[in-house]
């Protein structure tokens, strides 16, 4: 049994050597691979060769293309391939280690994946979020792979003495065809570290034909026999010597902080040991811990107890009046007044008054918590002037540099060990759990663990913002589509690193708004100003969420205002094949792509409308009641279109009878876990759509866990959700997965509603909207 | 001193009888496999077998089942061939996993007592543990496929 430590982990490569000493023959120490080798091959100094560019080089730390770091080959043939991306489920642990064994020819059965630590320095960019580990790497780890390979043919040709293009690696070992020899891996390990490194320019990639694991979907995760016998690590499963467990009640409004506490109650309770102040930083500080009173107990059942016998005192500051209900009217009063132009093209004040009609849609979201079902949690141990942590971030370098910077410590001195993400959806890209447990670790002089309760998490989110996405189509007397005008008011999540935010960022612009891709003459997006009150952070898809949900409903309610079928609409509005241009938008955000590798293309986007439409049988007749409504979206640089079959029964009961989605991502790896993300994303869509909503009184979130910020669960689920992903050649390259899926969701389900009932919902969540 | 058996082992505590049965099997004796979600019984992330029926540990204290058979994940099958577990494993079901344990449990108590659940009665089973990355439809299959035989 797993009780104290986490020896997997531990071995981690080089887990507890300083960067700067690692050595081949340290890595080797740490692998315990005694007189193995690890293969030598390019330093690419960050850039990698690649058929198609993408950001990946723009990222913090770029891109580190050496199978020194991520590949080794033991004597006994065992095959270890680090993965330095954080796994919350997209099986990106896997997925990205299994395309390094395709190139090298290793059989993944003899294949062990490790979890790198948090070093950018040395791995390259590890942020995992934004959709990017599969576009930013699978070229990389190809390459990688293919390096090792060449590597082990050549040394296997010298040591027969005949020419390399005469022999062959195939499934674990290197054949030569025409004396019938055959050598493994493990035996060729040593040779191959001392061939010549292969020119990256001429290194051959394998044929995409011969793939045996990359676009079958054959692969299981790495972890899934251990998430099925309960042996799998997340954070909260660290368990170190001597460590206390400890929670925090934190200021109940952002930006205020502790006057005064007492501990007395809370000292006498059985297995509280210590009561003691967290340091909090002034808001906004970007991930820095918010402060407040720590319990450190014994365990964590004595240490919540214990945090509900204290009594403190807060100031709450100026986001004391934080209130949701008359935030949306001022949000509303923003949208319906010019804000910032972000596009511009044509005349839509002229178009639209020359209109013949004009259909204006007002759609409002509310505040989400993103509630992973692992909530945020944190092992640190900081001792002699280091500091160890253990957690679940999807940054671990950040995390490690955040660490350094808190503690006033040298990166050098910071080892981030990255578990499984008990699900992540953006709350995990920040640290501030990691950021605490450091704190209180160096306080109390042990390792300490510091567990959010689910109130702590819904609470204390940085939550995805709120926003009123306000649109204006005019129409022509034909029902054509003159004038567009986008406004999106919602406070930006760069409120949270700097103070007096009032517009977004280019990369919020980009979500959704600037990007929208529809053929028609006057266009325009505005960004009237809005003012965050507490922490704004990013949320799976982020602000693809409110303005896919806006621009999708607005072309059902056009369909109904012109008599059209929703499907035919969507072309008409989308228009030729074509690659939009964004030549009146500033700092135009492609998702860090270049367009010229992933250019908005609408032939992709038509592509998956008509997948779906065709396999998802849209126009099919359905029973008395129900209803089918289609969206589709750009977003993370791939296209996901969604048809989705509800009825509503007489008491205003909604039920979702199928949901089918096309997606287009490019080229894959493993079609299989791009599925389970689709399916996914149709449940977190319905959450959101029927349950989501983070509302604030007096500064004061007013939920708190499941009973008041509901999920969807089994009986109220999509239990048929049908996957179709566009074929893709190799020359595509790769976009998001873990993303795109969740943005047509929505407002494909409220063109379903409109479909069946007559009724238009433009306030999430639908709550009992359809009951009145 | 309460004395209970965990897995088939003799275990005791002699500290507050209140502490929830989650914290002493994790925190405790170190059986993490049984995960903390909500702390309300509104998750079900927390289920273990408390002789043979499903129970949310958040909220059972230990004190509640002093001289009871409890079963956590470790203890379901030795080597994790339990029907349910690999149902599981051949529909991949699990995405992130954290809640997959909780959900593995429930399961196998539904069909200790019901071996062949129909559809509606597997979502009843189901209904008090939450995925939030979504694997229903999948959940539903694979414990549609352990009633059948794997």
């Amino acid at each position: 049994m797993n009780i104290d430590v986490m020896p997997r982990r531990k071995r981690g490569f080089e887990a507890y050597l300083p960067i700067e000493k690692i050595s081949r023959r340290s890595v080797l120490k740490t692998l315990g691979i005694a007189g193995g080798l690890v293969l030598a091959a390019p330093v690419l100094s960050r850039t990698a060769f690649a058929a198609y560019q993408t950001g990946a080089n723009e990222m913090p730390h770029g891109t580190v293309v050496d199978p020194r770091v991520f590949v080794a080959i033991a004597p006994d043939g065992t095959v270890t391939i680090l993965a330095h991306r954080a796994e919350m489920g997209t099986g990106v642990r896997t997925s990205l280690p299994m395309v390094v064994a395709e190139e090298m020819e290793a059989d993944w059965s003899r294949v062990k994946v490790q979890q790198a630590h948090g070093d950018e320095r040395k791995f390259g960019n590890q942020d995992t979020d934004g959709s990017r580990s599969t576009r930013h790497y699978l070229m990389p780890m190809r390459q990688i792979g293919a390096s090792a390979r060449a590597m082990l043919e050549a040394a296997a040709a010298k040591k027969w003495g005949v020419p390399v293009d005469e022999v062959k690696a195939a499934n674990h070992e290197v054949l030569h065809n025409a004396s019938g020899r055959r050598i493994g891996f493990g035996d060729l390990a040593a040779d191959a570290a001392a061939q010549p490194v292969p020119d990256l320019k001429t290194l051959k990639l394998k044929d995409p034909k011969t793939f045996r694991y990359i676009g079958k979907g054959q692969i299981s995760m790495v972890d899934l026999h251990d998430i099925t016998t309960g042996k799998a690590q997340y954070g909260i499963d660290v368990r170190l010597p001597g460590m206390k467990y400890a929670v925090i009640a934190r200021p109940p409004v952002t930006g205020g902080k502790l006057v005064s506490f007492d501990a007395t109650a809370a000292l006498k309770i059985s297995g509280v040991e210590k009561v003691l102040e967290v340091q909090g930083w002034p808001w906004p500080s970007k991930f820095q811990p918010l402060g407040g009173v720590a319990v450190v107990a014994r365990n964590t059942g004595a240490a919540i107890k214990g945090r509900a016998a204290l009594k403190i005192v807060w100031d709450d500051g100026p986001n004391g009046t934080y209130e949701s209900a008359s935030y949306r009217k001022t949000l509303e009063e923003a949208a319906r007044n010019p804000g910032l132009v972000v596009r511009n093209e044509g005349d839509v004040d002229t178009a639209l008054k020359s209109a013949d009609k004009v259909v204006v849609g007002e759609y409002y979201l509310p505040h989400l918590a993103h509630v992973s079902m692992e909530p945020p949690v944190a092992v640190a141990n900081v001792k002699d002037g280091k500091a160890e942590v253990w957690a679940p971030v999807q940054s671990a370098g950040g995390t490690q540099e955040d660490v350094a910077k808190t503690l006033g410590i040298a990166l050098d001195d910071v080892t981030v060990n990255v578990t499984l993400l008990g699900g992540g959806f953006g709350r995990k890209s920040k640290c501030d759990y990691a950021l605490e447990a450091v704190l209180l670790s160096k306080a109390v002089g042990a390792p300490v663990k510091v567990q959010w309760t689910r109130e702590d998490d819904v609470r204390h989110d940085f939550f995805h913002t709120v926003s009123v996405e306000r649109i204006e189509a005019g129409l022509d007397k034909d029902g054509k589509v003159i004038a567009w005008r986008h406004r999106s008011a919602a406070p930006s999540i760069a409120s949270t690193f700097a103070p007096n935010v009032m517009h977004a960022a280019p990369f919020e612009l980009g979500m959704g708004l600037i990007d929208v891709p529809f053929e028609i003459a006057n266009i325009r997006c505005e960004n009237p100003a809005a003012a965050a009150h507490t922490r704004i952070g990013w949320f799976r898809s982020v602000s693809n969420v409110p303005r896919a949900f806006a621009v999708q409903s607005m072309v059902g309610e056009l369909a109904h205002a012109t008599g059209r079928d929703q499907k035919e609409m969507l072309l008409q509005l989308i228009g030729s094949p074509r690659h939009v241009k964004l030549d009146s938008v500033k700092d135009a955000w492609n998702y860090g792509e270049p367009f010229d590798s992933y250019p908005i293309d609408t032939g992709r986007l038509r592509r998956v409308v008509e997948l779906v439409a065709e396999k998802g049988r849209w126009g099919r007749s359905v029973p008395k009641g129900h209803g089918l409504g289609i969206a589709a979206h750009r977003s993370f640089v791939s296209y996901v279109a969604t048809i989705v079959e509800v009825s509503v029964d007489d008491k205003g009961k909604l039920t979702v009878h199928q949901v089918d989605t096309a997606i287009d991502c490019g080229t894959y790896v493993n079609p299989e876990r791009i599925q389970s993300q689709m399916e996914g994303c149709a449940v977190m869509g319905l959450s959101l759509a029927k349950y989501g909503e983070i509302t604030f009184k007096d500064g004061r979130v007013q939920q708190g866990n499941f009973d008041n910020f509901p999920l969807i669960r089994i009986d109220e689920a999509p239990i048929v959700t049908n996957v179709y992903i566009a074929p893709a050649d190799e020359d595509t390259p790769p976009s998001g997965v873990g993303e795109p899926g969740l943005p047509p969701f929505a407002p494909a389900l409220i063109n379903a509603i409109f479909a069946a009932t007559g009724k238009r919902i433009r306030t999430l969540p639908i709550g009992k909207q359809l009951e009145t | 001193m309460i004395r209970l058996t965990v897995n088939g082992q003799e275990q005791s505590w002699d500290g507050d009888p209140d502490l929830p049965l989650l914290w002493f099997l994790r925190d405790e004796i170190g059986l993490t496999g049984t995960k903390f979600g909500c702390g309300e019984a509104l998750c079900g992330g927390c289920t273990v077998m408390v002789d043979k029926d499903a129970v949310r540990s958040c909220i059972t204290s230990v004190n509640d089942v002093a001289g009871r058979q409890i079963t956590t994940i470790e203890g379901l099958h030795p080597t994790g061939d339990h029907p349910v577990q690999k149902a599981w494993r051949q529909l991949n079901v699990p995405q992130c996993g954290f809640c997959q344990t909780g959900q593995i449990m429930q399961a196998a108590a539904l069909l200790a007592t019901n071996p062949k659940p129909t559809h509606d009665q597997i979502l009843e089973a189901m209904a008090g543990n939450i995925c939030r990355c979504g694997c229903y439809q999948r959940i539903a299959n694979a414990v549609q496929l352990a009633s059948t035989g794997v």
